[in-house]
C-alpha cells in the first residue's frame, strides 16, 4: 500500500493504494466514483476513458501510481450545474441509449473538442474509434459531437 | 400540443449523461461479498469430485454446490432441463459446478484457480449434423428440443408442374450480443425475509419465476429490481435468472448480500449467444417466374438446454417464407441439442436467421431465372388479401412496395447497378449493391400474448402527477420515454408530468418481458389503456369533465386522493378481435401486425486483401406510428449496425463447444470507422392496436443487413455467397473454390 495524490476533477485527494492497482477501481471502488465504466478490462472498448494530464487514456490499464499527482478528469467532472454543450447536444442527438458507453464517450469527444481538431465526420469517426458502442451504432454519437453549440 | 410522434428528450438521459446513473457493478452494501462461479472443463461427462487445493484458507470461503439449494435445481423458463449447478451430469464446458464468495475479490481470484473439477468425459456433440445423426444421444429422446411443421397446398404437384425449381442451403454464424455492461446481479437473502435481487436485466418477473422453485418460497417472498441496464439485446432475457439464482444461493448460505458480476471473458464464453442456423430452401417457379411452391427445412443449434430455444425456432419458422406469397408451402423446422453452453435470446430472435436464407435465395433465384432481382421480387411480393407462409392472411393495408420504390430512389439503385458494373471492370475494389425485402411480426407470437395477460397500471401521485407502473425495463430502447410520452398524450398531460416507477416486482405489475419488440406496441397500448381508465374513475367520481385543462387534472387527483384515496388506471391485454391463432395445427395469424422493410447496402470488396467495407446503407421501412423520431432512428441504426457486424465480423471460433475467441480484442464488432453513414427513412400507417399507433422496430434492423451486404457482394463478385459471418478469410476461401 502506498499514499499517492491524485487531483480528481480539480480536487486535490488522497488514496491509500496498492500502486499496480487499476487508476479504473481505485476511482470507482476508493473515491466512489462509479461514472467511470468497465466493459473489457484490456483496453479495447473506451468505457473507462479518462484523461489524465489532458491525455485520453483507458484507466482500465493504468496503474495508479503512474497518476500520482497528475489531474484526472472523470465524467462526473465535466458538469458543474447544468449540463455542458457536449453533454446537452449528447441528449438531443441521441447519442446515449443504454448509456454505459456514455461517460467514455463523453470524455474522448471532450478532449477531441479541446484538441481543437477540425470536427468533420470522418475526423470525429477516427478520434472515437478506441470507444465501442452497441447500441446507437454510432451516428447520433457523431452528431452529437459535431452539432455541439458553443464552447465545450 | 401531442406528445407522440415528436422527439421527446431521454427521460433519464440526465443521470446517464452525468455518470451518475446506477448500474449493478456501481452498486454496494456494507459486509458485501463477491461471488465466482467454478466452471466445469469438459464439455459432457459425470462430475466426481471437487478438489479444493492447499493455497487459501477454504474455511474463509462460503462455498455452494448443488447440495446446498433449499428448494429445485433447474433454472425455470419452458422445460425444468437446466440445473443451476451440476449434480453428476455435465452438458457443456461451462456448467456452474460450484460458487463461492468472498469480502476479497483478489483471494477470490485465487482460490479460483485452486479448485480442481474432477470428472469422468462422454462423447460430446459440437453440430447440428451431429445431433441430427443421434447416434448418441445428449437430449431427450432424439436431440430435438422442438419440431414445427407447415404444410398449405399441394406441394408434390406444383413441384411436378414447376418450369423451375431451383434449391439453396444457407447458413449463418452464432452471435455474442456484446452489450458493453455485462451481467452482473447483487442478492440478498434471509430465511425469514425472503430473498431480494438487484439486476442488469431485461425482464424481472422472468427472475421472479425462476427463484420460486428455487428457494421454494411464496411469490411475495421474492422480490426482483431492475438496476439501470447497459444494453440487452437478448442476451439479458434468460440468462440473469441463472445469475440471480447463483448471487441469491451464495446469500442465503452466508447471510450475506453478494454481488456477482462476469468479467467480459466470462460472460462472452459462458453465456447465450444467437442461436446457428442452417436452411434449405427449395422452390418451384412457373413460366413467369411466380413463386408456385416453396420448401424450406431450417434447423438451429440449440446447445446444450432447452431454454427459449422453441420460441426462436418459431419465430424464424413463421417468417421462413418471408413476404413473399405462394400457393403451396411446407416448412419443417427444428431446434438440435449440442453440448455448447445454451444458445439463447439475440434481437430478431430466430428471424434475422431465416430471413437472411430467404433474401438470399431470392436473389439467386433472381440470377439463374435471368431475371432482375427487383422485378422478380415484386413480381412475388404478397399483397393485402393473400396469405403469408404461416397461413395468415394480411388483411389491413400493406405498403410493401412503396417501401420498395422508396428505398431504390433513396439510394439510386438501377443507375448505380450499372455504374459499378462499369467501374469493376477495371478496379480490384468491386463494388456492389444490394438488397432485401422482408416484414417482422412484433410482440408473442400466435397466442402469446393472450398467454401473457400482461398487467400495466398508472397511479396518481401526491402532487397529482403520473407514475407509470408496468415491468418492462428500460435497457437504452427509450421505454421510459415513449411510455412517458403515450401517457402524457392519452391524459392531456405534459410529459414532465409522467414518471416511469424503476420496474421491481413488489411494487410494478407483471405487463410481460421486454422482448420481441413488444414494450412500444403491446404494454405502450395497455399504458395508454391504464391511463384512460385512470381518468375515467375521475370522471365517474364527478372531479373532472370530459374537457379539462391540465391544471384541473392534477387538482382532481388531488381531491380524489384525498377524498377517496388511492388512484389507480389498470388495464389488461386482450387480443385485438381479428387475430385468430390456432396452436394445435400451427397456423393462422402469428402476429397481430408486421412492420414491412425494405435495405440497400451499397459495398466495395478489395479482391487483394479480401476486405469489405459498408460503404452507405439504406434502412426503408414501414413501421406504424413512429413514436419518437430520434429514438426511433437510434434504434434502426443501432440494429443495422449489429447487423453489420453480423454480416461481415463476428465469428465466434468454436472450439471442442467452447467460445475461444472470448474477448473484445479478438472478437470483433463494428467501430465507428466500420459503420457507414445508414439512411433511416420511416413511412408511417397508424396500427389502431399498438401504443400510439406504433408496430415494433427493435428488431427489424437485424433481419435486413446481413442479406443486402452479402447480396451486393455477390453482385460485385459475381460468386455465391452463402453463410455468414463472411469474413476476409472466408471470403478468400470461397473466391478460390469459385463457387457460383
Ligand atoms: S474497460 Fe478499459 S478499455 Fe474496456
Ligand atoms: S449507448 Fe449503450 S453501449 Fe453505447
Amino acid at each position: 500500500m502506498k499514499k499517492l495524490t491524485l487531483i480528481v476533477n480539480g480536487k486535490k485527494t488522497q488514496v491509500d493504494s496498492h500502486p499496480f492497482s487499476r487508476l479504473l477501481d481505485v476511482l470507482r471502488e476508493e473515491l466512489k466514483l462509479t461514472g467511470t465504466k468497465e466493459g473489457c478490462g484490456e483496453g479495447e472498448c473506451g468505457a473507462c476513458s479518462v484523461l489524465l494530464d489532458g491525455e485520453l487514456v483507458n484507466s482500465c490499464l493504468v496503474p495508479v501510481i503512474q497518476a500520482n499527482g497528475k489531474k484526472i478528469l472523470t465524467v462526473e467532472g465535466l458538469a458543474k450545474k447544468e449540463l455542458t454543450p457536449l453533454q446537452i447536444s449528447f441528449m438531443k442527438c441521441g447519442g446515449a441509449q443504454c448509456g454505459i458507453c456514455t461517460p467514455g464517450m463523453l470524455i474522448a469527444s471532450h478532449w477531441l473538442k479541446k484538441s481543437k481538431k477540425k470536427l468533420t465526420t470522418q475526423s470525429i469517426r477516427e478520434n472515437l474509434s478506441g470507444n465501442l458502442c452497441r447500441c446507437t451504432g454510432y451516428s447520433q454519437i457523431v452528431d452529437s459531437v459535431r452539432n455541439v453549440k458553443g464552447a465545450s | 400540443m401531442t406528445w407522440v410522434g415528436r422527439s421527446a428528450l431521454r427521460k433519464e438521459g440526465d443521470g446517464k449523461l452525468r455518470g451518475l446513473a446506477k448500474y449493478i457493478d456501481d452498486i454496494s452494501f456494507p459486509d458485501m461479498l463477491h461471488g465466482v462461479t467454478i466452471r466445469s472443463s469438459i464439455a459432457r461427462g459425470i462430475l466426481r469430485e471437487i478438489e479444493y487445493l492447499p493455497g487459501v484458507n477454504w474455511d474463509d470461503f462460503v462455498k455452494v454446490t448443488a447440495n446446498d439449494i433449499p428448494g429445485h435445481n433447474y433454472v425455470a423458463l419452458l422445460e425444468k432441463d437446466q440445473p443451476y449447478l451440476v449434480e453428476k451430469q455435465i452438458n457443456h464446458p461451462e456448467e456452474p459446478v460450484l460458487l463461492l464468495a468472498h469480502p476479497d475479490k483478489q483471494l477470490l481470484e485465487k482460490a479460483r484457480t485452486l479448485v480442481k473439477i474432477h470428472a469422468d468425459p462422454l462423447p460430446a456433440i459440437f453440430s447440428m449434423e451431429e445431433s441430427a445423426k443421434q447416434q448418441s444421444l445428449i437430449w431427450g429422446t432424439n436431440n430435438t428440443f422442438k419440431k414445427y411443421a407447415i404444410d398449405r397446398g399441394d406441394i408434390r404437384s406444383a413441384f411436378e408442374n414447376a418450369a423451375v425449381i431451383l434449391e439453396g442451403t444457407y447458413e449463418t454464424g452464432a452471435q455474442e450480443q456484446l452489450y458493453i455492461e455485462p451481467n452482473g446481479v447483487i442478492a440478498m437473502a434471509h430465511k425469514s425475509e425472503g430473498v431480494t435481487v438487484w439486476g442488469s436485466m431485461q425482464c424481472p418477473y422472468y427472475v421472479h419465476k425462476a427463484l420460486l422453485p428455487l428457494f421454494n418460497l411464496p411469490a411475495e417472498k421474492i422480490r426482483v429490481i431492475q438496476t439501470e441496464t447497459g444494453g440487452g439485446f437478448g442476451g439479458k432475457e434468460e440468462y440473469p435468472s441463472m445469475i440471480a439464482g447463483h448471487a441469491a444461493l451464495l446469500a442465503w448460505k452466508s447471510g450475506k448480500p453478494v454481488k456477482l458480476i462476469y468479467d467480459r471473458m466470462e460472460d462472452m464464453v459462458a453465456t447465450t449467444k444467437r442461436h446457428p442456423s442452417k436452411t434449405v430452401i427449395r422452390t418451384a417457379f412457373d413460366h413467369q417466374n411466380k413463386l408456385i411452391a416453396i420448401d424450406i427445412d431450417f434447423t438451429i443449434d440449440g446447445g446444450a438446454y432447452c431454454t427459449l430455444s422453441p420460441v426462436v425456432l418459431s419465430r424464424g419458422t413463421l417468417h421462413a417464407s418471408g413476404p413473399y406469397f405462394s400457393p403451396n408451402v411446407k416448412i419443417r423446422s427444428r431446434a438440435l441439442a449440442t453440448n455448447t453452453p445454451p444458445h439463447g435470446a439475440f434481437r430478431g430472435f430466430g428471424a434475422p436467421q431465416s430471413l437472411f436464407a430467404l433474401e438470399k435465395h431470392m436473389d439467386y433465384c433472381a440470377r439463374k431465372l435471368n431475371v432482375d432481382p427487383v422485378t422478380f421480387r415484386k413480381s412475388n411480393l404478397i399483397q393485402q388479401g393473400q396469405m403469408l407462409g404461416c397461413g395468415q392472411i394480411v388483411n389491413e393495408k400493406i405498403k410493401i412496395k412503396d417501401v420498395l420504390d422508396r428505398a431504390l430512389k433513396e439510394s439510386d439503385f438501377k443507375r448505380k447497378q450499372k455504374s459499378f458494373r462499369q467501374h469493376n471492370k477495371k478496379s480490384p475494389l468491386k463494388k456492389g449493391i444490394g438488397l432485401s425485402v422482408f416484414m417482422h411480426g412484433a410482440g408473442f407470437t400466435g397466442s402469446g400474448e393472450t398467454f401473457l395477460a400482461s398487467i400495466a397500471s398508472v397511479k396518481a401521485t401526491p402532487e397529482g402527477k403520473i407514475e407509470v407502473l408496468t415491468s418492462n425495463t428500460e435497457i437504452g430502447q427509450g421505454t421510459n420515454t415513449i411510455f412517458s410520452q403515450m401517457a402524457a398524450d392519452a391524459l392531456h398531460l405534459d410529459f414532465e408530468d409522467i414518471t416511469v416507477v424503476q420496474p421491481d416486482t413488489s411494487r410494478v405489475p407483471n405487463s410481460g418481458p421486454t422482448v420481441a419488440s413488444r414494450t412500444c406496441m403491446i404494454v405502450g397500448k395497455l399504458v395508454e389503456l391504464a391511463a384512460l381508465d385512470l381518468k375515467q374513475k375521475l370522471i365517474a367520481a364527478k372531479f373532472l369533465k370530459g374537457k379539462y385543462q391540465r391544471k384541473d387534472f392534477i387538482s382532481a387527483c388531488k381531491k380524489y386522493l384525498k377524498e377517496v384515496g388511492e388512484l389507480k388506471g389498470n388495464s389488461q391485454y386482450k387480443a385485438p378481435p381479428h387475430v385468430v391463432w390456432d396452436e394445435e395445427k400451427y397456423q393462422g395469424d402469428a402476429y397481430g401486425t408486421y412492420a414491412w422493410a425494405t435495405y440497400v447496402a451499397e459495398t466495395t470488396t478489395d479482391i487483394r486483401t479480401f476486405e469489405t467495407t459498408v460503404d452507405k446503407f439504406w434502412a426503408v421501412q414501414e413501421v406504424g406510428r413512429v413514436i419518437n423520431p430520434t429514438l426511433a432512428k437510434g434504434q434502426i441504426v443501432g440494429g443495422v449496425a449489429q447487423g453489420i457486424g453480423y454480416a461481415l465480423y463476428e465469428d465466434i471460433v468454436w472450439k471442442e463447444g467452447r467460445m475461444a475467441n472470448n474477448k473484445m480484442s479478438n472478437y470483433i464488432i463494428p467501430t465507428t470507422l466500420d459503420t457507414p453513414e445508414i439512411e433511416v427513412h420511416f413511412m408511417e400507417l397508424p396500427y389502431s392496436f399498438g401504443g400510439g399507433g406504433s408496430k415494433g422496430i427493435g428488431e427489424l434492423p437485424l433481419d435486413g443487413p446481413g442479406p443486402a451486404i452479402l447480396n451486393a457482394m455477390e453482385y460485385a463478385l459475381g460468386v455465391q455467397l452463402n453463410f455468414i459471418p463472411m469474413t476476409p478469410e472466408k471470403l478468400m476461401k470461397q473466391m478460390d473454390s469459385g463457387a457460383s
